[in-house]
């Protein structure tokens, strides 16, 4: 079968597992099996940080994230944000849980500094502590929140992500009791973002996706804009090479190199994700966006200059 | 040195043009351009577009252009919260069912992009980004080095741009210049109501940016939208300077510094 086939356009997107698949926590939908003791992937040091970043700056990278895995199991973690700053936007995104006063003053102190923005995706799957505490483990509604408050009253306004676990008709009520929950706990301003779920990890063997087998055609990319898909713009950094994209971490054909330099050959399409990729667009970022409409400026015109 | 005056999303907001249009012709600038959205957000749509014309104002189109001549479905804002999407599909239909067809017309007419050359400077205008119609380009989301690589690879060395409301420039490598030239359709989340368009001068090797604010008779406008039924939440923005809506593209700087 021809799977087909993505270039990378332009790397807008640089992720690092941080803390690789270690987590302090075991969702029930992580879609990289990552939890406690899961060394399936390991710490990133500071000095590869430090070399993927340069070199990413030297291809024009756009944003940069760090996940793992809980990133702030890393000790190294808030150095990296520092570094990661000086070049790009970033992003961290984590269950909150190890946000203490501490951490939350440092990255009070290292947001104003920064040129470019830092965003922290803190992740609440539930607007009462049953509902997140099913999918997340016990007790981690109440610290998540807390973490959510300890950064707003900071003045910074982190970005509370949700894995889509109800209905589309359910949408708008669903977002309006999380808004109500974060403002009941303290947080003035909340802003949430949704993300959908993923044949992936403990989510496919819970048996949520019933069609798991879809696979991407060359029929299904024709007027397809291939830019949406992360593929064509991001890459992600182990400490065990660089893969294709977060998402497919566990696939070992989607590891494309030792380094970044190395990663950015032609990827093939084979695999479940792609299809929740190809369906949601860049789901990973920060303002995940379906942008349609024409994607070049092909059509430019001369002005009449005065 | 020659003079350039650069708008940036009108939204229907006729009435701050012609504030806009009055200040350009009091400077005597040398031509004038719109970087497109020229409908969206405020009241009667057609009123812009005498403006655009007796004023010989260049305009590209944005995604609303696009979306008004194409006969699409929704404005191709690039929005995915619920509520921002809520928001821009009533003031998509207004604009839709009020902007006619002579109108949508032109508009599918326009360029996506603008190429000038002024004084050897080689000078693009789009509306999201050079490559991307609605890109957004947040002044703190957008490095160094990717504005490098979007002026290396469209061959310019000043890019302007508009898309996200909010004004800002950038100085780059070998003199050249990123500029987001600010909106004059609504004012741009700092609790003033005034709006802003760009001048951008060029010559003997200089290039020179100005922000305009643009003062208006908003309450004028409000009034506008309140007898055309539009939200109050569009016309909370117009008379109090912060956005209300669409709030959910605003990186963490830019969202900071609104009260929403």
């Amino acid at each position: 079968m021809n799977y087909p086939a993505i270039q990378l356009t332009h790397l807008d997107n640089l992720w690092f597992q941080a803390s690789g698949t270690l987590c302090n926590i075991a969702c029930t939908h992580c879609f990289n099996n990552s939890g406690p003791n899961v060394r399936t992937f390991g710490h990133l040091s500071l000095e590869t940080v430090r070399e993927e970043i340069e070199t990413a700056a030297r291809l024009g990278v756009k944003e940069i994230f760090f996940t793992g895995g809980e990133p702030f199991l890393h000790p190294g973690l808030l150095d990296m944000l520092v570094l990661s700053l000086e070049h790009a936007p970033t992003t961290v995104l984590t269950n909150g849980m190890l946000i203490n006063d501490r951490h939350a003053d440092r990255l009070a102190e290292i947001e104003p500094r920064a040129r470019y923005s830092l965003e922290i995706r803190v992740s609440l799957d539930g607007y009462t502590e049953e509902m997140n505490d099913a999918i997340r483990g016990r007790g981690v509604f109440w610290q998540a929140l807390a973490a959510v408050v300890r950064l707003s009253c900071r003045g910074l306004l982190p970005l509370v992500t949700m894995v889509r676990t109800w209905s589309d008709e359910e949408e708008l009520s669903t977002l309006a009791a999380f808004a109500r929950t974060l403002r009941d706990a303290g947080y003035t301003r909340p802003r949430i973002k949704v993300l959908p779920s993923l044949p992936l990890g403990r989510e496919l063997e819970r048996g949520s996706f019933n069609s798991t087998n879809t696979l991407l055609t060359e029929d299904m990319m024709q007027d397809y804009d291939r830019d949406l898909l992360m593929c064509s713009n991001s890459r992600l950094v182990t400490d065990r090479g660089v893969w294709v994209c977060p998402l497919l971490v566990e696939k070992a054909d989607a590891r494309l190199g030792a380094t970044l330099h190395d990663a950015r050959s032609t990827y093939e399409l084979r695999h479940n994700a792609c299809v929740t990729c190809y369906q949601y667009g860049t789901i990973c970022g920060n303002v995940s966006s379906l942008i349609e409409g024409p994607a070049n400026l092909a059509d430019s015109r001369n002005g009449t200059a005065p | 040195m020659t003079r350039l005056a650069l708008f940036g999303g009108i939204y229907s907001n006729y009435r701050a043009l012609e504030a806009a249009l009055a200040d350009v012709r009091r400077r005597g600038i040398d031509a004038a351009y719109c970087l497109g959205d020229l409908g969206a957000f405020g009241p009667y749509p057609d009123r812009i577009y005498p403006l655009l014309r007796a004023h010989r104002v260049q305009c590209i189109q944005g995604n609303y252009d696009n979306s008004l001549a194409g006969d699409l479905a929704d404005c191709q804002c690039g929005y995915t919260d619920p509520r921002d999407n809520h928001f821009a599909r009533i003031s998509y239909s207004y604009t839709f069912k009020n902007t006619s067809e002579e109108n949508k017309s032109w508009l599918g007419t326009l360029p996506m992009s603008l190429r000038i050359e002024i004084g050897g400077r080689r000078v693009l205008l789009c509306h999201g980004s050079p490559r991307k119609m609605n890109e957004f380009l947040w002044e703190s989301t957008s490095p160094d080095s990717f504005l490098e690589y979007l002026l290396d690879e469209s061959h310019a060395d000043i890019v302007c741009a508009t898309h996200t409301g909010i004004k800002w420039r950038r100085a780059l490598s070998r003199n050249r210049h990123f500029i987001n030239v600010g909106v004059l359709g609504r004012p741009e989340n700092d609790g003033k109501t005034d709006v802003w368009y760009t001048v951008l001068a060029i010559g003997a090797g200089r290039v020179e940016v100005e922000f305009v604010p643009v003062p208006y008779d908003h309450q004028g406008l409000a009034a506008d939208m309140r007898a055309e039924g539009l939200p109050g939440e569009f016309i909370e923005t117009i008379t109090t300077g912060w956005w209300t809506t669409c709030l959910e593209v605003l990186p963490h700087k830019e969202r900071a510094r609104g009260r929403y």
